[in-house]
């Protein structure tokens, strides 16, 4: 089993959704409730063999690990293999999609289909996380805007048409600059076998193209064109406009995916693609990055203080926190990139629960308005108390994962360069500021608004949804060195390789001046 | 020597002999009575010389002074017209008998503009490409006026027929002008002269007139206005047919031009196909989202992948053909299972094109909502669909052959093509109710669109072991 665990993981959920769509007949209540169980079982399997994957997984080792290998065409192979960055990401999503499946009970519209296109963006999620081949990893990033495409247009809101067009075209117009610079790479190399990607030095000797000197050649464009994607999907400023729109009209489900599984597929590609394969690009274009990403922490808060709607606002905070986390990545150094990846981690389950606390309120009134709320702690004593932890845990409170996360990507920044440290701080502020404004117009106050008198507090099935993501926001609040045990030795790798990588080629660059 | 010669041609002889038998037996007995009997005789030969030309078929034979060649690019471009054009058929009985279209004329129309189409992908001399070229397109005009009683029809027969005719003009004006400056019809004969040195002024109008004659056949912009007006006048299985077999034809016959008699001259074509290319890709996308037909849209879908096709052979290289190939069978097959749908759009029993229709189909029809969206997104080329790898394909020998820019736009437009395919999807899915479409689908019909949508899904394990068979097809054409 061990050879071919990572295989199992990623196909099982897929296996079901084929189950369901070759074998599941009618739309009657029965089928429903068999679609909802084949659905959960399926990605609770998923998840008990991925605890395997956990335990059969030396950390002290920075290679790909539980590698399976296969031909393909073209030259291409089917490789799949993980490492210690790669390996939380599918712990994360593997984590979250059984809480997702059963978050969605309450659906009534096409529950096979939409249980169908959960399961195959799982596939396609892990997939993305594990693929060892260029192209194989171009395929599941890619694909995965079909089932997400139709979870929008389908189940989504009012505006879901246009929200779900710009989506997948707003991806889709970023992952094809990225599959050009793949094809370029695969010819300058000769393999798509990302290991070996990893340790191929491609051209950086500078040229001038259309009478542009470009400083760091070859390495430089691709590193733009794989910008395009990974920008896109994160989403950095300013390329982040279809992510409120996503997730306003995504049904709650989908806005979970969405942002605590499918933001960081950005991320992990800079960690995967951009910082190992062009460090000199990644160098030349670095200071760009990071003045985005302050950007992004900045000014989203800001937008975030302004919103009436509140999966908006959760939109505009996740934007701000993704950008603690491509600054903590291109600061290049031990803590800066620990604390990404972290930030990465703590966000799926932080953000993930605050799109669920909307959805809880949302499935009972039907509005997202904040003004329609106001003094729900006076009827739902634990949802105002689970909703707290959370908004606590965005604002990046001790004590909760998120605190961890932003504490060492400023850390990291903070070595690098003191201005963007300094100017990233202020986001904190302001993310306290939205998040605590938000949590007191909802929740605090007198009830006094006539519809809300007959409100009721959280089910027991929505009470237990929230207890795994309680129990691991606090774990790793307090016990944070799981994940960076973990991740330690495949990082150091990776900054060993950079820093080599940039020291040869020479390139004289803001990092000798700290 | 005679002997040798029309063994090499035996496929082609056996079923222009079989279209005149047909035809006379028809006339003789019970003439519109015994369609249905010729339909499925001519399918089933169709099959059977596939089978024949592609397991038996071996080597490279010349025939008639090199005028006709036999190779393992001519036999995969037949396979794929000869059973594209046997589906396309099968595909049509239903839909021509309840139009009452359904004449003895069309099957043999068909068999002999597929014999057209075999001589052009063999033709090894501009007399026989010409020839092999009218003949094709002559049986077109003919079944795209099937409708006589239409004013559509009849329309899209005639503006096919003087824009075809206006474009065998230039061709043949080209093929003057390259006989004039190269001594010969040979191909083997001009690419000696065109290899000698940079090409003389007068052979390279020669080229130019006749690739711009070729473009108006492959449909590829800017000669690619007749293609609309056709698809939408023509009756749909005869659209479908345009969109298939003689798409294929075309495009082998261009890269054969290109490469067995311009193979020297790679550099001066190679920029006029890369134009041609991302005029179409841009044109077929743009222009193709103001669509409300979606016959018209699939002749813009058309252009714009007749533009990615072109994008393979612009790179000049063998695996530029090669991707080309795959290009061509992956579209082909695409394009059979969406016709199979739009087949069965009917409401009351009268055929529907407007996408509008297609409102919540979903709804009514699981399955099929679900093979068209499949296929919609391959048209697309997102992955995991197989189209996703035709695409791959050209754009890596673009890449391959220092085009980048040319991958570039090629990306661009598929990113803005991706649009009009999804709309066909929001239709289907996330549309409003209303009444919807109750036609019923045709066992035939059936079996080719799930096939179809099952081979995109499907083929992405090994593409059916087609990427070999394309690179030696490749192989023996470009060396």
């Amino acid at each position: 089993m061990q050879d071919s665990l990572l295989s199992l993981i990623i196909f099982i959920p897929s296996v079901a959704a084929a189950i369901l769509a070759l074998f599941l007949r009618g739309d009657d209540e029965a089928a429903q409730r068999n679609a909802k169980w084949v659905a959960l079982a399926a990605t609770t399997l998923t998840f008990v063999l991925s605890i395997f994957l956990y335990t059969g997984f030396d950390p002290a080792n920075p290679d790909f690990q539980f590698v399976e290998e296969r031909e393909w065409l073209l030259g291409l192979q089917y490789k799949m293999g993980v490492d210690g960055i790669s390996i939380l990401f599918v712990l994360l999503t593997t984590f979250l999609m059984p809480l997702v499946i059963a978050s969605c009970w309450d659906v009534k519209t096409r529950v096979k289909d939409y249980m169908i296109a959960f399961l195959v963006l799982e596939t396609l999620m892990i997939g993305v996380f594990c693929a060892l081949d260029l192209i194989l990893f171009y395929l599941f990033f890619e694909a995965g805007l079909i089932p997400m495409f139709l979870i929008i247009g389908i189940w989504g809101g009012k505006e879901r048409i246009y929200a779900s067009f710009k989506f997948f075209l707003y991806t889709l117009l970023g992952s094809v600059l990225m599959l050009v610079a793949m094809i370029y790479m695969y010819l300058d190399a000769g393999t798509t076998d990302i290991p070996t990607l990893l340790s191929h030095q491609f051209g950086s000797e500078n040229f001038s193209l259309l009478g542009i000197q470009i400083m760091g050649g070859a390495q430089t464009l691709m590193f733009l064109a794989f910008f395009a994607s990974f920008a896109v999907k994160m989403p950095m400023w300013p390329v982040h406009t279809w992510l409120p729109d996503a997730h306003v009209q995504a049904p709650t489900a989908g806005s979970v995916v969405l942002a605590a599984i499918l933001l960081k597929m950005g991320g992990y590609g800079f960690l995967r693609f951009s910082l190992p394969m062009f460090p000199v690009g990644s160098e030349v274009m670095g200071p760009l990055v990071l003045w985005l990403s302050v950007i992004a922490i900045v000014y989203t808060s800001l937008v975030a203080l302004a919103q009436h709607d509140m999966k908006k606002l959760i939109a505009y905070s996740s934007v701000a926190h993704m950008g603690y986390v491509t600054m903590g990545i291109f600061a290049v150094n031990q803590q800066g990139i620990d604390g990404a990846i972290f930030q990465m981690i703590s966000h799926g389950f932080i953000s993930g629960a605050l799109f669920l606390c909307v959805g809880v309120i949302y499935d009972r009134m039907h509005t997202r308005e904040i003004d329609a709320y106001g003094g729900l702690v006076n009827r739902m004593p634990a949802y105002a108390l689970i909703f707290m932890l959370f908004t606590m845990a965005n604002v990046g409170l001790p004590g909760t994962s998120g605190f961890i996360g932003e504490f060492l990507t400023l850390m990291g920044i903070f070595q690098k360069n003191t201005w963007i440290a300094m100017f990233a701080t202020t986001g904190v502020i302001l993310s306290a500021a939205y998040a605590l404004w938000l949590y007191r117009r909802v929740v605090m106050g007198d009830l006094i608004k006539e519809s809300l008198k007959s409100i009721t507090d959280m089910t027991g099935r929505e009470r237990a949804i929230f207890a795994p993501l309680v129990f691991m926001t606090i774990l790793f609040g307090v016990y944070p060195a799981p994940i960076l045990d973990m991740i330690g030795p495949s990082v150091s790798a990776l900054i060993n390789n950079y820093t080599t990588a940039v020291l040869d080629s020479g390139i004289v660059t803001h990092m000798a001046g700290h | 020597m005679i002997q040798a010669d029309l063994n090499t041609l035996l496929p082609e002889i056996v079923l222009a002999v079989y279209a005149m038998l047909a035809l006379i037996g028809a006339v003789y007995t019970g003439k519109d009575k015994t369609a249905p009997l010729i339909l499925w005789a001519t399918a089933g030969l169709f099959v059977i010389l596939a089978a024949w030309i592609g397991f038996a078929g071996e080597g490279t034979q010349t025939a008639f002074g090199g005028a006709f060649i036999d190779d393992a690019f001519s036999r995969f471009a037949k396979v794929m017209i000869l059973l594209s054009a046997a589906a396309i058929l099968l595909l049509s009985q239903d839909f021509m008998t309840r139009q009452d279209l359904l004449r003895f004329e069309y099957p043999i129309l068909v068999a002999l503009a597929v014999v057209g189409m075999m001589m052009m992908v063999s033709a090894g001399d501009l007399m026989a490409l010409y020839m092999g070229l009218e003949l094709q397109s002559l049986s077109l005009y003919v079944v795209a006026a099937l409708r006589r009683d239409s004013v559509r029809s009849t329309e899209a027969g005639l503006k096919y027929f003087v824009l075809g005719a206006l474009s065998s003009g230039m061709l043949l004006y080209g093929a003057s002008l390259v006989y004039g400056y190269a001594g010969t019809t040979l191909f083997s004969g001009i690419v000696t002269t065109a290899s000698d040195g940079p090409i003389s002024l007068g052979l390279l109008f020669g080229l130019v007139f006749v690739f711009a004659g070729l473009a108006f056949k492959v449909s590829a912009a800017p000669f690619h206005m007749w293609t609309p007006d056709v698809y939408e006048g023509s009756p749909t299985p005869i659209t479908a047919f345009f969109a298939t077999a003689p798409k294929v034809a075309a495009m082998a016959l261009f890269a054969r031009v290109a490469h067995d008699a311009f193979g020297g001259a790679t550099a001066d074509w190679t920029q006029i196909v890369a134009f041609l290319s991302v005029a179409s890709m841009f044109l077929g996308a743009i222009a193709a989202i103001g669509q409300r037909d979606i016959k018209r849209l699939m002749a813009y879908s058309s252009i714009a992948h007749m533009g990615f096709a072109l994008m393979g052979l612009a790179a000049g290289t063998a695996e530029g053909v090669q991707a080309m190939l795959i290009y061509m069978a992956i579209y082909v097959t695409m394009n059979i299972g969406t016709f199979a749908f739009i087949l069965s759009m009917e409401k009351d029993g009268q055929p529907v094109t407007d996408i509008d229709s297609l409102q919540m189909y979903s709804k009514v029809q699981p399955g099929r909502a679900l093979a068209m969206l499949i296929l919609l997104f391959s048209l697309a080329g997102i992955p995991p669909m197989v189209g996703f790898f035709g695409k791959f394909y050209v754009l890596k020998a673009a890449v391959d052959a220092g085009m980048v820019w040319l991958a570039v736009a090629g990306v661009i437009a598929s990113v803005i093509g991706a649009f009009y395919y999804l709309r066909i999807i929001y239709f289907m899915y996330f549309g409003e109710e209303r009444d919807a479409l109750d036609g019923s689908i045709t066992p035939v019909a059936w079996v080719l669109l799930m096939g179809s949508a099952a081979v995109m899904l499907v083929g992405v394990i090994n593409l059916f072991g087609i990427e070999g068979l394309a690179m030696a097809a490749a192989g023996s054409l470009v060396n």
